[in-house]
């Protein structure tokens, strides 16, 4: 895999090329290249300095203080947060329904996409509507799609509507603790997968046809070809398509709001929501920032987790 | 790691340090200065959850009037609307980044959390002193919530007896007295409205009473009836697992589960399209009743100790960290003067008795009769409650909710639910 910025690393090396009797013009141009390479940079580093790692360090230093603001300024309280963290049984609840839920919402969501991208790679007729369908919920206002699911699941919803007409007695989709999860999950499901899908669909696109037909002619079956070529030529998108839909999947909040709060019971109060809870209903800013780091360590571990276990599986990587 | 780079590294090491120390410096220093007195005119804002154009047409209009008989303290008045569902989260965090707004309305279930803590400004002293305010004029069971150690700190201004509206046509439909017919005869009670309920469900098909609330603390309606309250007067013991609240909550148990009185929770009925048979509602929403059948407006319906009213309130108070605090109480003053309260009772309910009569209120509520406003308002409101408030309400809801979600279910045992939730909010209660 070629390094990211290669090409223009490989440029910057060429002006460390030794010219002699030119030291000070080439030193002068060498700074000149910083000075523009900075610039150009910038403004990208300051929004991140700005609305990435100030925010951050400011999330770590309140969660080491106890910070209720109708009572007044924070009191800092050292790692008095985290302590009471550890003994939180919300907090377990809240990790397991988010394992639940990111397990859940992963395996799902890539398993269908690599499905559909797959189906939707033969050159059919009709490809290009249904890659219009799966992808269009992409594009849906995310409160909107969770809106409509939300009354779609009621308990005198359209889909027991449209059960009853077929003879099935439906269940309280969003009030019962396991159906309430699943119901969470598909929806979300539906909403994303086109992304991955389509991402997936480019990568087989991608795959050399003479691979395909090589292997062909050596004998290999349909799913010998999948599994051994075109499975290890698309897994640096697999890759990234997992490494989003994790991050998205631990940081899911506006779906959980609507379309449960977190209930029934707990049972789908994934971290992001009882951190909004904890800091901005309960009103507990320190608290609900110890929360926010522990989501914040949470993605990041799985992130390096994935990143580190990418050379066992991703080709090009070994 | 060669010279070079271990220079660098430091480089990188200080600069993120001193960003660290730099953010936590500018953190300790978020709290809310001490406001100045300021000379010259001010600019005040005012947070509320309504974006209701007539509303927003006669606060201005009061606030207009206001800043021009007092240009030399009041340069403007704005009105900023923050959504009902996210109003005290957003205002909260207002305050904790030192952007106060100077007035606010308060959810009645956040009051004694905003007046215990010290973030409204007293407002007796301003509103007794202000010539004509007539302070003995209001309601004081209006005012018991917002008032601590005999000082007031919010200002209710929306004063809303819970009421009953009705379907007579499903009634009549399903071949079961009307409740006016019911309350003629002294059987307005919960249980009949089990009964009535499961008949018309039975016969229409429309459920008779959705009794599932969007939040817990609604139940009070049935509960207060049944002589329970979710916790001591002095709001320190839990008695979600006295006696009287589990007969309530097996009274709607029995309903939702045993009688198909009421239908189960996670289903949504609109009683204003004929959808169910009854709702309890807020005066208010009287007004989107059209003809489209024959309705009925009464008090709440009577349980084994007697009827009980009940009010939902919503107040305006000076917060103590906005950065104009005199005259923003000088405001409110002036806002809720007997002849600015009397515009606002069109639509808001106000706490003063000389405005809860059933020839004022009929003026405000033109679908409602004098005879039914009489028995609905002026008879409920000296003697009402509020629904459960408590200085640390929001943390205790919060574990309340999915404790009494194990409720709603057909096998559910109603006292070891109710003991549960006990145990949850005991330590919260004592916080």
């Amino acid at each position: 895999m070629t390094a990211p910025f290669g090409p223009a690393l490989a440029a910057g090396d060429a002006t460390r090329v030794p010219r002699a009797g030119r030291p000070r013009k080439r030193s002068g141009a060498r700074r000149a290249e910083v000075r523009t390479g900075l610039l150009m940079v910038s403004p990208a580093i300051l929004g991140a300095i700005v609305f990435v790692i100030y925010p951050l360090m400011m999330l770590v230093w309140y969660s080491l203080q106890e910070w209720r603001p109708l009572a007044g300024g924070p009191v800092f309280t050292g790692l008095d947060n985290y302590v009471r963290l550890v003994n939180d049984p919300s907090l377990r609840e809240s990790l397991t329904a988010t394992a639940i839920f990111s397990v859940g919402l992963v395996t799902l969501n890539i398993a269908l996409a690599l499905v559909l991208a797959v189906l939707l790679n033969q050159k059919m007729r009709g490809t290009t509507v249904f890659r219009t369908i799966f992808f269009s919920p992409v594009v849906v206002s995310l409160v909107a799609w969770t809106l409509v699911w939300t009354f779609l699941l009621q308990n005198n919803g359209g889909i027991n509507g449209f059960l009853s007409v077929i003879g099935i007695d439906g269940v309280n989709w969003l009030r019962e603790p396991g159906w309430a999860m699943a119901s969470v999950i598909v929806v979300q499901v539906f909403k994303g997968v086109g992304l991955n899908m389509i991402l997936l669909l480019a990568a087989l696109q991608e795959v050399p046809e003479e691979l395909v037909e090589a292997g062909r002619l050596d004998g290999a079956g349909r799913i010998r070809i999948f599994r051994s070529i075109t499975l290890p030529l698309i897994s640096p998108t697999l890759l990234l398509v997992s490494i989003v839909t994790i991050i998205g999947s631990l940081q899911v909040f506006a779906q959980i709001r609507v379309m449960t709060d977190g209930g029934p019971a707990n049972s789908t109060n994934v971290l992001a929501n009882y951190l909004y809870q904890t800091a901005f209903e309960v009103k507990e800013f320190g608290y609900g920032s110890a929360v926010g780091v522990v989501l914040f360590a949470l993605v990041l571990l799985l992130t390096l987790v994935q990143w580190t276990a990418r050379k066992k599986w991703v080709h090009d990587e070994h | 790691m060669n010279s070079s780079q271990g220079k660098r590294f430091r480089q990188a090491s200080i600069a993120i340090t001193s960003a660290f120390a730099i953010a936590a410096l500018a953190g300790c220093a978020s709290t809310p200065a001490a406001p100045d007195a300021p000379t010259e005119p001010v600019d005040l804002t005012v947070t509320i959850w309504s974006a209701n154009e007539a509303h927003l047409a006669l606060f201005n209009e009061i606030a207009d009037a206001y800043v021009e008989d007092h240009s030399d303290t009041v340069a403007s008045i704005t009105f900023e609307t923050i959504p009902f569902d996210s109003y005290t989260s957003t205002l909260t965090t207002r305050i904790a980044g030192n952007d106060s707004p100077d007035l606010a309305w308060v959810l009645e279930s956040s009051a004694p959390e905003f007046v215990e803590s010290g973030a409204l400004a007293p407002l007796t002293a301003t509103l007794e002193g202000t010539k004509g305010y007539d302070f003995a004029d209001l309601n004081e069971s209006a005012l018991s919530l917002w008032t601590t150690e005999d000082e007031l700190y919010a200002y209710p201004f929306s004063t809303s007896p819970q009421i009953v509206l009705v379907n007579n046509d499903l009634y009549r439909t399903a071949g079961v007295p009307t409740p006016r017919e019911q309350l003629d005869d002294g059987d307005w009670t919960w249980e009949n409205v089990a009964e009535s309920s499961a008949a018309i469900s039975a016969a229409t098909g429309t459920p008779g009473y959705q009794m599932y609330p969007v939040s817990w603390q609604y139940l009070a309606i049935v509960w207060d009836s049944f002589g329970a309250q979710p916790w001591s007067d002095d709001y320190t013991t839990c008695e979600f697992d006295s006696p009287e609240m589990v007969d309530a909550f097996q009274y709607i148990h029995d309903g939702v589960y045993a009688d198909g009185a009421f239908p189960e929770p996670g289903s949504n009925y609109d009683f204003f399209t004929g959808q169910t048979a009854m709702i309890v509602t807020g005066i208010s929403q009287a007004s989107k009743l059209d003809g489209t059948f024959d309705w009925d407006a009464l008090p709440l319906p009577a349980g084994p100790e007697g009827q009980a009213n009940i009010i939902g309130q919503a107040g305006i108070g000076a917060l103590s960290s906005g950065k104009n605090v005199q005259q923003a109480t000088d405001f409110l003053a002036y806002f809720t003067n007997p002849e600015n309260a009397a515009q606002l009772a069109q639509f808001f309910p106000a706490p003063r008795l000389s405005l809860t009569t059933d020839e004022k209120l009929a003026a405000v509520n033109p679908t409602l009769s004098e005879d039914q406003l009489q028995q609905i308002v002026v008879d409920t409101v000296t003697d009402a409650s509020t629904f459960p408030t408590h200085p640390n309400f929001a943390a205790i809801s919060n574990a309340v909710q999915p404790k009494l979600d194990a409720f709603w279910a057909a096998d559910a045992d109603v006292e070891s639910v109710l003991a549960s939730v006990c145990t949850a909010i005991d330590p919260l209660l004592q916080r």
